[in-house]
């Protein structure tokens, strides 16, 4: 497998506003690898560090020490910047501080126009990804008039014109309600299944998390987890005490397990619950 | 008495304009003195238009609304009144931080209220305590704090008012899961405290069911129903049609009826769907 994001022993710092100013580290030595075509969450309580790390991958953020490579190019390399944000593109919590332009096609034609692609280029990558986020019915809407669920889904078409082999994603259903969630994981999901689009994606909904191939909990700027979706929710109490939660199926199963009942410890999801319990019961 | 009363409430947006739509339509409700509400609804529904009716910021087109037993709309004087009687709490609050001191943003309600600076002082540190914010963060600027913290104190401040009632907007929206639960916790504590009047609008059944004695789910300008949060949940498959998210758990129990299991329709916690399972097994168990 080819990995396409790679942080190695990253440290960094944001400094406060006093004077002096004072260093509050953040990342605190974090190496990961995410390998091309992955779907990877991300959890962890907020001031973690996981929104700091996430936009190291796409050079907002450039590591004090240590070193950040997107597809093999290093995220110090000013030369690369450009191709760097085009490889990973960035999807932020509140869609409506990422769109830019009245009508929804000029906004998800914004990055391409200052890119300048060409316009016939500009029109066919415009309608693909309004036609991949399932939004090409309102390309001549006005984007305030959308819901948000909506909106968030213009947002990533926008990234998605760029053609990037990645997507990062903080907190995009955090302002959502649950149809536009259902929405925006639906469209993140096919990316990844149809596309082949690397997702890292950070979330405090477990039940979203519960999605991925893989879940990192990051914890007081270090990786705390890595794992399959099973192997990190089975370990209930660690998770609680890191102040994160499991998916309530998996929260149920362990409770009835320490009832003394005989339930697989890796239960994540609603079907495997519904089955484990009937067998149960029966 | 109830504390708040709505009679034939109907709201319409851009009136005489092709955007004209109705946002609230005849809706009729009571809320008692003392009771925690949950108000749910999908995005559109109307939810937060009602609740904007409760504290005068929208005027009804047609009905009325009933604050203590008063109509408030058009009389200047009862409707300040009623702003100190009903105190909003927005969604993400802290972006109305503004003070130089955590002290001063909370202290700024009860200011306006015309009480004494010992009347303030006193509430201040009420709302401070009630919140769980420290003493020491009241003389930090607002800014300095962390995003729970922030939350909190921005909560404080409305609760300083010392409101009859109570409103939230998403109060625990953005926030991790430990910082979900201590906000719920907060208000928890707030409520007992206080035993005040209290109207928490969420898209989170899972949150809501944790405080709320009865929950009104609004639908298309319309009350699709206002019962006991149990019996809410019992029509899980309806609230799903209409675009809410029922608890994973609550669903997982369906299913289970659906197969012939008796679990009850009215699960919505993971402890209440345990008890449900254990009393089944050991039933099966003599049998």
């Amino acid at each position: 497998m080819q990995v396409f994001l790679n942080a190695d022993n990253v440290r960094f710092s944001y400094l406060s506003d006093d004077e002096p100013p004072v260093k509050n580290e953040v990342l605190k030595g974090v190496s990961l690898k995410v390998e091309k075509g992955e779907f990877v969450a991300v959890l962890g309580h907020n001031g973690s560090g996981k929104s700091t790390l996430a936009k190291c991958f796409n050079a907002i953020n450039i590591p004090e020490s240590g070193t950040v490579t997107v597809n093999g190019m290093d995220t110090k390399d000013d030369s690369r910047l450009l191709d760097i944000r085009k490889s990973a593109g960035m999807v932020f919590q509140n869609p409506d501080n990422q769109i830019v332009a009245t009508i929804v096609e000029e906004d998800v034609a914004f990055a391409l126009e200052n890119l300048g692609v060409e316009p016939e280029e500009i029109r066919k990558r415009v309608d693909v990804s309004l036609k991949l986020v399932d939004m090409y019915d309102y390309r001549m809407h006005a984007p305030h008039k959308l819901s948000g669920g909506q909106k968030q889904r213009v947002a990533i078409a926008g990234i998605l014109a760029m053609e990037p082999e990645c997507i990062l994603l903080d907190e995009p259903t955090a302002m959502l309600d649950p149809r536009g969630r259902t929405e925006v994981m639906e469209t993140i999901k096919q990316l990844n299944e149809t596309k082949g689009t690397t997702i890292v994606l950070i979330t405090h909904y477990m039940e979203e998390a519960a999605q991925a191939d893989r879940v990192v909990v990051i914890d007081g700027g270090e990786v705390m987890l890595d794992g399959t979706p099973k192997e990190i929710f089975s370990q209930v109490e660690t998770m609680k005490n890191l102040g994160l939660d499991v998916p309530q199926v998996t929260e149920l199963v362990w409770r009835l397990r320490k009832d003394g009942y005989d339930l697989p410890a890796d239960i994540i999801t609603e079907d495997e619950c519904v089955e484990a319990l009937a067998g149960l019961m029966s | 008495m109830s504390i708040i009363k709505t009679e034939d409430l109907t709201y319409v947006y851009g009136e005489k304009t092709p955007f004209r739509k109705v946002a609230l339509d005849n809706v009729n409700i009571e809320i008692n003195e003392g009771e925690v509400v949950g108000v749910i609804g999908h995005t559109g529904s109307g939810k937060s238009t009602l609740i904007q009716h409760f504290n005068g910021l929208l005027k009804p087109t047609s009905g009325r609304v009933l604050i203590d037993g008063e109509d408030f709309t058009g009389d200047k004087k009862k409707l300040r009144e009623v702003r100190f009687k009903v105190g909003l709490v927005f969604q993400y609050p802290e972006y109305q931080l503004f003070e130089e001191t955590v002290y001063k943003d909370i202290a700024y309600g009860p200011k306006n209220m015309g009480l004494s600076p010992e009347q303030r002082d006193a509430r201040v540190l009420e709302s401070a305590q009630l919140t769980g914010l420290d003493e020491s963060l009241l003389q930090k600027s607002p800014f300095e704090l962390s995003g729970g913290q922030k939350r909190r104190a921005a909560i404080a401040g409305v609760m300083a008012m010392d409101p009859k009632v109570l409103i939230l907007d998403e109060p625990a929206s953005g926030l991790d899961p430990q910082g979900r639960d201590r906000i719920f916790e907060m208000l928890r504590t707030y409520h007992e405290v206080k035993k005040n009047t209290m109207l928490i609008v969420s898209h989170s059944m899972e949150d809501i069911v944790k405080i709320a004695d009865r929950i009104l789910v609004m639908n298309e300008g319309r009350v699709f129903c206002f019962d006991r949060t149990r019996k809410v949940f019992s029509r899980a498959e309806e609230l799903e049609r209409i675009g809410l998210a029922v608890p994973q758990v609550t669903r997982v129990i369906h299913r289970l009826n659906a197969m012939g299991f008796d679990l009850g329709e009215d699960v919505y916690t993971v402890k209440y769907a345990e008890g449900q399972i254990l009393s089944r097994l050991k039933a099966g168990g003599e049998g």
